[in-house]
């Protein structure tokens, strides 16, 4: 068996044999090779060139930064302000648990952001950050910052979020944003909105969404397999949001709020002159950032369950009987028709009465008095001390269908298209809306109701804001709105037709608004002590509950929320008005809750030199 | 006396005259020019791969020197002397393969490393070299063809080693080492039939070994070559960026530092295992086929050596470690390109790494010791 033995040369001939087949193997094993190579290499070069390409460059969307608003003298409203958020790009996860986990460890997650994180996951495309936790801590940042090469995937992004420096104070005129919701984002255009995470949900915020949120721009990025962005390839900027400026005054604004103080109501100032809002107040407010990133659930239920409902924006939503704020309006129309005088006088026994019927109706000053305001009432004296008598006479007298029509131009009923959201129409009553929606006749003691702004007309401060604005500009009519100038164009009054009655039957009118202020016998006199300048104004009451025939009503007997509503509207000056305005007092007992407010506000524009001018500028 | 001692100098002349430098280190220029030139080629292309890192590429030069000085060292040894101490080398790498699951390192979830304070070393790297010593050895002792008894032995010899690095596990290295053993079976002019037979058991026992022997991993890897595509971010990853490297490189390439796929970080393991998708993605098909033709010189050269060699035992030698250098290219550039599966074997004198250079360039130096004797038997 050993070598000795064996024959050389069959033992070369066997290995020479094999080596031969061996090449011939190595052979045809490159060639396979080569042959693989060259089909990657030229038969598909063009899909895997492709594919090379789309790996290495990926277009990102930039989102655009939303435009700021300001008030009517350039002072900031909603702002953007710089926030970090810790994003997952769940194409470079390995084990998405076990980096939860560990992102739990370092800066605490709870389970809201877990939630909504799920909730977007599912929408993403696995290259997208998917936002984890929004507005990281300093401290936060650091943490995540020192273990990021132990986190794949995941990324700290710098973006701007919205702040409201002035939270509370403008909560229902500017609104808030919001991150995007589900149902959001299936009406949102996709294309406008990548890369964006919040959107407009009430107020000027919602209303003015378009603009305000501005053009994504795009950017293709090189980007390497981590998703790291290395070089930015070609780029299309974004249009950044337009900036709003508002009539809104945020002086008057304060001024407005802190003069209701503890009183739940609403004050809405306007400029006579071209319909801009000045103020705009529904107490008590909230603080709108609490929204800005989700408000958690603790907040919101806070929020939503105050028996002073801070989120109902009374000066738009709230729908309130006016009371006797209606009675100028009632008065120059029966001037109009010719149904009165402005020397004719109504009995007044404290209470009235119609033909055929027992029922009394009764006049507010019989309870104090125990008589009427006078034996016999004109109507300045009607409307400066609101005499109930003269009007149930009136309305009989118009029927409740000229009541309606005449109170129409001044907008009851239907909505002003104030530059908000969720703005409420009120109710202007007459037979056929009875029929409709109630499917009853109308009874000639109703339309009485509705002559003292009772029964069931029902209109929001808005709405009388707008209504005074007509009776100080004696006719003319603007659209009410909030917006002063989009970007750098002017948002233009909006004139709307004109209320036309005869000049002597104004000045009647307005002389009784004064005596509610200038007369001691006005039932606003209270606040027309030492006015530097003239003032017309309409108190108002209204009843929450219905008072049984010849049943008192004290106020200490009623629960609070059962109060009457207290009103009060003016303008001022007299002869060129620069500001008309509507306060109430939500359960304030009556319209002495409301004049000393407006008062406040009045002598807070008109005494301000800095108001004087600039009138009719937008 | 004197007429000899004249004539010496003489004889010496007639010889072929004064030893060059080549001769003289007992090198064998045709093949260790392929092997400068893959080296050199080698670092052109981990300059790119460890995007322009002077330190990697200086790394693997130092690496290189050593390899080239275990090579000539490794070439000055007589054959003999190899024969005489394959049993032992082979010995040695057994125990210290045996000592591995008790003393070893383990890396990646694998135990293949030794501690030997200085330097960790993987006895499986040892056995690469001594299995084709040992099978060598075996057949220069008996006749052939193997008859049965042989045979069976020789089969113990490659199986055991196998099986110890098989577990460890590394399935990658278990296979190269039993192919550079059962390759010196093929050469001794083992029986047709016996082939035949061996095929039909290894298909009949895919089953029980899909089952049974492969670990999950090592399932997931075969699953993964046959549809990359169903697993994009796991495993499937490697292989389609690397083909899309290779395939968006074309016939001439994006240019040296400039693949976009290798440089973004898109390509794994860059710098090692998949470095020739670097060089097929920045060089193009040009690069490849050059890279390949470079690798078939190598190969021609050992083939040549083998069938030139003088005995038994170095024929059988020459053959196998050139054939076993051959599997290398083979399957890293098969993987790589998707039509083997990912085994982790480095593409041989390019990929960056020492242990399995300095492991290459030794068997080089056993193939040029081969080729001195040759030369100075035969001239």
């Amino acid at each position: 068996m050993r070598s000795a033995l064996r024959d050389p040369h069959r033992d070369a001939a066997i290995h020479s044999r094999r080596l031969a087949i061996t090449l011939l193997m190595v052979v045809t094993a490159l060639t396979v090779v080569g042959y693989r190579y060259y089909g990657l290499q030229i038969v598909d070069h063009q899909r895997y060139l492709t594919q090379s390409d789309r790996n290495r460059v990926r277009l990102e969307a930039i989102p655009p930064k939303r435009g700021l608003i300001f008030d009517r003298r350039g002072r900031l409203l909603a702002s953007n302000i710089p926030s970090h958020r810790l994003s997952i790009v769940l194409e470079r996860v390995d084990d998405l648990d076990e980096l939860l986990a560990h992102l739990e460890r370092l800066v605490g997650l709870d389970a809201h952001d877990l939630e909504r994180f799920n909730e977007r996951r599912v929408l993403r495309r696995p290259y997208d950050p998917v936002p984890l936790k929004l507005q990281l801590s300093d401290t936060e940042m650091a943490r995540v910052g020192v273990n990021l090469h132990d986190l794949p995937g995941v990324a700290i992004e710098a973006q701007l979020t919205r702040h409201y420096p002035h939270g509370e104070l403008f909560s229902h005129v500017v609104g808030y944003v919001g991150r995007i919701n589900e149902q959001e984002t299936a009406r949102l255009d996709d294309s406008r909105y990548r890369g964006t995470l919040h959107v407009g949900k009430i107020g000027i915020e919602k209303r003015y969404e378009s603009v305000l949120h501005g053009g994504v721009g795009a950017q293709n990025v090189e980007a390497n397999a981590h998703g790291r962005v290395l070089r930015v390839v070609d780029k299309v900027p974004p249009t950044d949001g337009a900036d709003l400026q508002l009539h809104i005054d945020l002086d008057l604004q304060r001024v407005a709020f802190e003069a209701l103080g503890q009183q739940r109501g609403a004050i809405v100032a306007i400029d006579p002159r071209n319909g801009g809002i000045l103020a705009l107040v529904s107490n008590p407010g909230f603080d709108s950032n609490l929204f800005v990133n989700g408000i958690s659930s603790k907040d919101y239920e806070a929020l939503r369950t105050s028996v002073n409902s801070p989120l109902f924006n009374r000066a738009v939503q709230g729908q309130y009987p006016p009371g006797s704020t209606i009675k100028p309006m009632l008065g120059l129309a029966g001037l109009t028709l010719n149904l009165i005088e402005a020397d004719s006088t109504v009995a007044d026994p404290g209470w009235y009465q119609l033909a055929g019927d027992s029922r009394r109706y009764r006049d507010w000053i019989l309870r104090i008095r125990g008589t009427g305001h006078a034996p016999e009432v004109d109507l300045r004296m009607a409307i400066a001390e609101s005499c109930d008598v003269y009007y149930y006479d009136l309305a009989h007298r118009m029927g409740i269908e000229r009541v309606a029509e005449s109170l129409a131009p001044y907008g009851f009923g239907v909505l002003t298209t104030l530059d908000t959201t969720g703005e409420k129409a009120g109710i202007l009553p007459n037979t056929d809306w009875k029929r409709q929606r109630l499917g009853e006749p109308w009874y000639p003691g109703e339309t009485l109701s509705v002559g003292i702004g009772q029964g069931y007309m029902l209109a929001t401060p808005l709405q009388l804001a707008q209504a005074t604005m007509v009776l100080a500009n004696r006719g003319t009519s603007f659209v009410p709105s909030l917006v002063k100038r989009v970007g750098e164009s002017p948002n233009g009054a909006e004139v709307r037709p004109p209320l036309i009655a005869a000049e002597e039957h104004w000045r009647s009118i307005i002389e009784g608004m004064m005596d509610v202020v200038h007369d001691p016998r006005g039932t606003a006199a209270a606040i027309g002590t030492d006015l530097s300048y003239t003032m017309a104004g309409k108190t108002g009451t209204s009843q929450v509950i219905g008072i049984a025939q010849d049943d008192v009503y004290e106020e200490t007997d009623i629960a609070e929320h059962h109060r009457n509503h207290g009103w009060f509207i003016a303008f001022a000056p007299v002869d060129k008005p620069r500001i008309a305005i509507v306060v109430l007092a939500e359960n304030g007992g009556g319209s002495s809750a409301a004049y000393p407010v407006a008062r406040k506000v009045m002598d807070a524009w008109l005494l301000d030199d800095a108001n004087a001018g600039g009138a009719v500028d937008g | 006396m004197a007429d000899y001692e004249r004539a010496l100098p003489n004889s010496h002349r007639d010889l072929g005259g004064s030893k060059t430098l080549s001769e003289w280190l007992h090198l064998d220029l045709m093949l260790l020019a392929p092997l400068l030139a893959l080296m050199l080629g080698g670092l052109l292309v981990l300059y790119s791969a460890s995007d322009a890192d002077w330190q990697t590429v200086v790394g693997q030069g130092r690496n290189q020197l050593i390899g080239l000085a275990a090579m000539v060292l490794a070439a000055q040894f007589r054959v003999d002397t190899y024969r005489r101490w394959a049993p032992l080398l082979y010995g040695v790498g057994f125990f210290l393969l045996l000592a591995v699951p008790w003393v070893g390192v383990g890396a990646k979830g694998a135990q293949r490393w030794l501690n030997l304070g200085v330097v960790q070393f993987q006895p499986s790297e040892l056995m690469k070299l001594a299995m084709p010593l040992m099978m060598a050895w075996w057949f220069s002792r008996y006749t052939i063809p193997p008859r049965l008894w042989p045979l069976l032995g020789s089969l113990m010899v490659i199986l055991l080693p196998v099986v110890l690095i098989g577990i460890q596990p590394d399935l990658g290295t278990s296979l190269l080492v039993a192919v550079s053993g059962l390759i010196v079976l093929f050469l001794a002019g083992l029986s047709g039939w016996y082939i035949v037979a061996a095929s039909l058991l290894g298909v009949a026992s895919v089953w029980p070994a899909w089952h049974f022997v492969l670990k999950d991993y090592q399932r997931q890897r075969i699953i993964t070559l046959l549809d990359p595509e169903a697993d994009k971010l796991g495993a499937g990853w490697n292989i389609i960026q690397s083909k899309t490297a290779i395939g968006s490189g074309g016939w001439g390439g994006k240019g040296w530092l400039s693949g976009t796929q290798s440089h973004l970080d898109f390509l794994p393991e860059s710098q090692t295992d998949f470095i020739i998708a670097v060089l097929a993605e920045e060089f193009g098909l040009q690069g490849v086929l050059l890279l390949l033709g470079l690798y078939l010189l190598v190969i021609m050269r050992g083939f040549w050596i083998g069938l030139h060699a003088q005995s038994g035992f170095a024929r059988l030698l020459a053959s196998a470690i050139t054939f076993t250098f051959f599997v290398y290219v083979f399957v890293n550039m098969g993987m790589v390109a998707g039509i083997l599966p990912v085994v982790g074997v480095p593409l041989p004198l390019v990929s960056f790494g020492g242990t399995s250079m300095v492991t290459l360039m030794l068997a080089f130096g056993v193939l040029m010791a081969i080729s001195t004797e040759q030369r100075s038997l035969s001239a």
